[in-house]
């Protein structure tokens, strides 16, 4: 009877510990959903603020208290924005030079580091690390020797600075893509020679559609990068019909800077791009990324 | 070399030439957009030129006027080096926290990745414009709310004190950027580790100190060498919001750089200067990398 008490106590006791678990990690959730919460509200405040001031009318922006959503929403600001900034226009020019950039990043990126990834050849090596190198070279020192250099070859105010590099290859890309041919078997590329495939038909019939993972984040990242790039736009772009998104943003700041509701509206219409492209990327990004192991 | 390339067969020579080909346009890119330009400036900088006229040479008279008379040389620089220093800590340690947080595997945490990353992917600009209504004094959501607490919000952008940290703030919001690279190095952690540990009675804490952190070294490493040269970079957020005032507190390094060569085209002495930036970015890099080997730990 002892015996069977104690194992009964023993069950109780492992019934009693066991809620207590689901207990704790029950209320463990919850305090991670409200923190997470909060902090995903307190990150979304800006954006709130910009698309509810967006929607205001004049006399109501600089109102107080504040209207957090406003009473009559004014759909009709989006459409007075276009029409009094050249906010199609700028889109349409952002749009034509992020479409230039991932063409000669398509070109260049896989054919560079198809060389890198398959084939020996002397001072490889060195040359991979000096590659790797550039990636710590910050940008600013370009400047003035490519102005002058394009001031030479009469492309300022043209796009070609603007196009040009994305040929010739982003180290960050080469490197990426390097990593990601390497993981791909080489006995692909020993079939496709058998049956016929020189060096170029393996990297087009095999290395590049087996690349694909890799050759989405070449995509997305320069669609982020160009799009938002401001400081060679102002640079190397005087007529102002021809700056991107993000130059023609911060040019109205300094004609219209009352209009906020106009402004605000401008500026959501300026990242909803982004945000379409991110949102349809991301799954490929994370993993995309992950593919270059930042380990050892 | 040629030797080496005598002895190599046919068909290791025909590999070689395939190699160098596929390489070809980056290293004409390297010399273009690399080597060239570097040299360049390095010449530049040791000439007066105003992109007009032609060079002249003055030798190190634009370094000389750089240490010992120009007041926004020593302003910019420490403007710059407060912004790091404000920023770069926080966003390695907040970025850590937030990756640990995203890291639960509870569901729903994909929607909040997202909404963490959006700030990350939006432009400088955007931000930029966007925080200047966020934070204005008067009728700007944060000093309304505060005033709902009681407290007076400060001038933020407007103010000569506040006006640095608003931009660190500000940076500080695109802190899903570093979360996701974080979160990337957390998930390559092999989980029998920590198994290993459950067994042996490790606590949270001591597995986070013990394999976490240790075997997340090489993303931390990794991280502190982007941000650091992307926080030496700041410009556009001083060139739309502050102009680099008030009173030069914004003044950033790389926006004085632009003022001197695209403003007043005085390209000798700006030449000087982005040199200048480049030495401080590789020093600090080169530094981090070889302190590296006391703190990254490697696998293999």
């Amino acid at each position: 009877m002892r015996t069977d008490a104690r194992a009964l106590d023993v069950q109780g006791q492992l019934r009693r510990s066991e809620a207590r678990r689901r207990y704790t990690r029950w209320v463990g959730r919850a305090l991670v959903y409200a923190l997470m919460t909060f902090l995903a509200l307190l990150f979304m405040l800006p954006i709130f603020w910009m698309a509810s001031t967006s929607l205001k009318m004049p006399q109501e922006i600089f109102a107080w208290p504040p209207e957090w959503i406003p009473s009559e929403p004014q759909w009709g600001n989006y459409a007075e924005a276009f029409g009094k900034y050249p906010l199609a226009r700028y889109m349409l020019n952002s749009a034509i030079l992020v479409l230039a950039n991932i063409i000669g990043g398509l070109i260049s990126t896989p054919i560079i580091a198809y060389g890198f990834a398959r084939f020996d050849f002397p001072g490889k090596h060195v040359l991979f690390l000096l590659m790797l190198s550039t990636m710590m070279v910050p940008g600013h020192i370009k400047l003035i020797p490519m102005f002058w250099l394009y001031q030479k070859l009469g492309l300022i105010d043209t796009y070609w600075p603007l196009i040009l590099p994305a040929f010739f290859g982003n180290p960050f890309f080469i490197f990426l893509m390097t990593q990601f041919i390497r993981t791909i078997p080489r006995d692909l590329d020993d079939a496709a020679r058998i049956d016929g495939a020189g060096a170029w038909g393996i990297l087009y019939r095999i290395i590049i559609p087996l690349s694909r993972p890799a050759l989405t984040v070449v995509v997305v990242f320069t669609f982020v990068w160009v799009w938002n790039d401001f400081l060679e736009p102002i640079i190397f772009l005087r007529d102002w019909n021809s700056y991107p998104i993000s130059v023609g943003l911060a040019f109205f700041q300094g004609r219209y800077s009352v209009e906020w509701h106009l402004f605000m509206g401008a500026t959501l219409v300026s990242i909803i791009p982004i945000l379409v492209v991110y949102f349809f990327a991301q799954r490929h990004l994370i993993g995309g990324l992950a593919s270059i192991g930042i380990k050892g | 070399m040629l030797t080496f390339w005598r002895s190599m067969t046919a068909q290791e020579r025909r590999n070689a030439k395939t190699g160098y080909l596929a390489l070809s346009p980056w290293m004409i890119g390297f010399v273009i957009f690399y080597a060239f330009p570097i040299l360049a400036t390095f010449y530049f900088s040791l000439t007066q030129w105003t992109l007009v006229d032609q060079p002249v040479w003055i030798g190190l008279d634009n370094y000389v006027r750089m240490f010992t008379r120009d007041p926004l040389f020593a302003s910019s620089l420490k403007a710059t080096s407060l912004f790091v220093a404000l920023s770069l800590p926080l966003k390695l340690v907040l970025g850590l926290m937030l990756a640990l947080l995203l890291n639960l595997k509870i569901p729903g945490m994909d929607f909040f990745r997202t909404v963490f990353f959006i700030p990350a992917v939006i432009s400088g600009v955007a931000v930029s414009l966007m925080w200047i209504w966020f934070l204005q004094p008067d009728t700007g959501v944060v000093n309304t709310l505060l005033s709902y607490v009681g407290v007076q919000g400060p001038y933020w952008f407007w103010d000569r004190d506040w006006a640095l940290p608003s931009v660190a703030i500000m940076s500080i919001w695109k802190v899903g950027g570093a979360a996701i690279i974080y979160l990337a190095g957390l998930q390559n952690i092999p989980a029998h580790l920590y198994e290993a540990a459950e067994i042996d009675g490790a606590g949270k804490w001591r597995r986070f100190w013990r394999i976490t952190l240790p075997l997340l070294t090489p993303t931390l490493f990794f991280q502190l060498i982007i941000e650091l040269i992307d926080a030496f970079k700041i410009f556009t957020e001083a060139f739309v919001i502050t102009k680099g005032g008030p009173l030069k507190a914004t003044y950033f390094f790389l926006y004085y750089f632009y003022e001197e060569a695209f403003r007043n085209f005085n390209m000798g002495y700006a030449s000087a200067l982005a040199l200048f930036l480049l030495i401080v970015i590789m020093s600090c890099t080169v530094f981090v990398y070889r302190t590296s080997n006391r703190w990254v730990y490697y696998e293999n």
